[in-house]
């Protein structure tokens, strides 16, 4: 039975998150302090209580436009100056140190400086941004350079627009690491941006409120809002990932 | 179409020498069969008159980069993208479908036009690549093994189709078969040694 089930992909990913579940609820029971090891059954029932009101969807609001924001100008810019790099090697040069050494810059480091020049409302856009930028760089500049040379030999030869070259060579080969980075970078966004909001604490943002359920020991708080952002960023992902597809399908086909 | 002149034309890659001292002409509007044994430096002198590679030395004259066409080794074609598709991509000026239409039956290959790449056989790729070669506006098409994965009827239908549409454009051919270049009513004019 359970070798069938394993079969589906599905149906393997339920049983083995209902596997850590019940793992996480034999652990509460064991551990018998809810401000130690909060029970999944009384997270769930916490986040529940919460999606009921409005504070819930303005603090979730307020972080996703910013977080999600950052993100999505991240991969424009990306996208951008990876084309840049690839296209001409002063652009590569100039970027080379600047995203070598923002992918090791510490969120705390990036926070702590911006919240000098910058208000805290707009902290998880920067921070958001400042995070994924390299990463989407990075993947899209390796895939430009890892274009098939034949293929653009064959652009040459028939003398190929710029235009076409993009959607019959450039965007099929260069989709599976736009998908790959966009994949990395949703997550990525969130957890810096959510880790700025707990240091820079923007009022009526999702880390202001984590930062609440520290000074209020409220352990079921915690595990609720933790959960209601690994939520969305697994929906957002999703979503990105379709419409990422989508777009290259049209530019393909036009 | 004028003449196409190889003149003292060298190319090594490192310390293997691939062509040596070449000098050849190629007769404006004509088929060329280049032969020569594996190995000899045929797929590098079609890439040197493609202008895909520079010689090291010597000189090419009387070929127009911007009237080339070409079926290369590989067919080299768009996956994703339909045949019809990957024909309009070299050929834009074939809006017609009837047009298309029309070819792709000359070529055996009567439905494919919006077919995937990635579902067509290795042999109707290979003519796919062949109609994209002959549509494409040029004056030299280059040809490298264009029969490959073809059967012999296949290939008939493919080089009546190929002789039709030449319209007078130079066609330089490498090929292992003397029959190909016969096929396609032309000469073997030069062969290559193994240096």
């Amino acid at each position: 039975m359970i070798s069938m089930l394993l079969r589906n992909r599905h149906a393997a990913f339920a049983l083995a998150a209902l596997f850590w579940l019940a793992l996480w609820h034999v652990g509460s029971v064991l551990v018998g302090e809810e401000i130690l090891l909060v029970s999944p059954l009384a997270a769930a029932a916490r986040l529940f209580e919460m999606l009921q009101t409005p504070v819930f969807w303005q603090t979730a609001g307020f972080s996703l436009l910013r977080i999600m924001g950052g993100f999505l100008l991240a991969l424009l810019s990306g996208i951008l100056l990876a084309a840049a790099a690839y296209r001409f090697k002063l652009a590569h040069a100039l970027l080379a140190p600047l995203t070598g050494a923002a992918k090791s810059v510490p969120v705390a480091s990036y926070t702590i400086l911006c919240l000098v020049f910058l208000r805290a409302r707009s902290l998880p856009l920067i921070i958001a941004f400042l995070m994924t930028l390299p990463i989407v760089y990075d993947t899209l500049l390796e895939g430009l350079r890892n274009t098939d040379r034949k293929m653009l030999d064959m652009a040459k030869v028939f003398r190929l627009t710029p235009l076409r070259r993009l959607r019959a060579i450039y965007v099929p080969q260069c989709l599976p690491y736009l998908v790959s980075s966009a994949g990395v970078g949703v997550g990525i966004a969130w957890k810096a941006g959510i880790a700025a909001e707990v240091i820079g604490l923007p009022q009526g943002s999702i880390g202001a409120r984590l930062y609440e359920t520290k000074l209020y020991l409220d352990m079921r708080g915690l595990f609720a809002w933790t959960i209601a952002v690994m939520l969305l960023c697994f929906v957002l992902e999703k979503l990105l990932l379709l419409l990422i597809n989508r777009a290259a399908r049209a530019l393909e086909r036009m | 179409m004028g003449d196409i002149v190889l003149s003292g034309v060298y190319k090594a890659f490192g310390d293997k020498r691939v062509l040596e001292n070449l000098s050849h002409t190629f007769e404006g509007g004509k088929v060329h069969g280049v032969m020569g044994p594996s190995g000899c430096g045929k797929t590098t002198l079609l890439h040197i008159l493609l202008g895909l590679l520079k010689p090291d030395a010597g000189t090419v004259s009387g070929i127009d980069l911007n009237a080339l066409s070409a079926v290369f080794q590989e067919d080299r074609l768009c996956e994703r993208l339909g045949a019809g598709a990957n024909i309009r991509l070299a050929a834009p000026h074939l809006r017609e479908k009837s047009a298309l239409k029309a070819l792709f039956d000359e070529m055996g290959l009567g439905g494919a036009e919006k077919t995937p790449v990635y579902e067509l056989s290795g042999g109707m790729k290979r003519r796919v690549a062949l109609l994209r070669a002959l549509t494409a506006a040029s004056e030299l098409i280059v040809m490298d093994e264009p029969f490959t994965g073809l059967d012999d009827a296949i290939k008939e239908t493919a080089a009546a189709c190929i002789r039709r549409h030449l319209d007078g454009r130079t066609v330089i051919l490498v090929t292992h078969s003397e029959g190909d270049v016969f096929l396609l009513g032309g000469t073997v004019g030069l062969t290559l040694p193994l240096l």
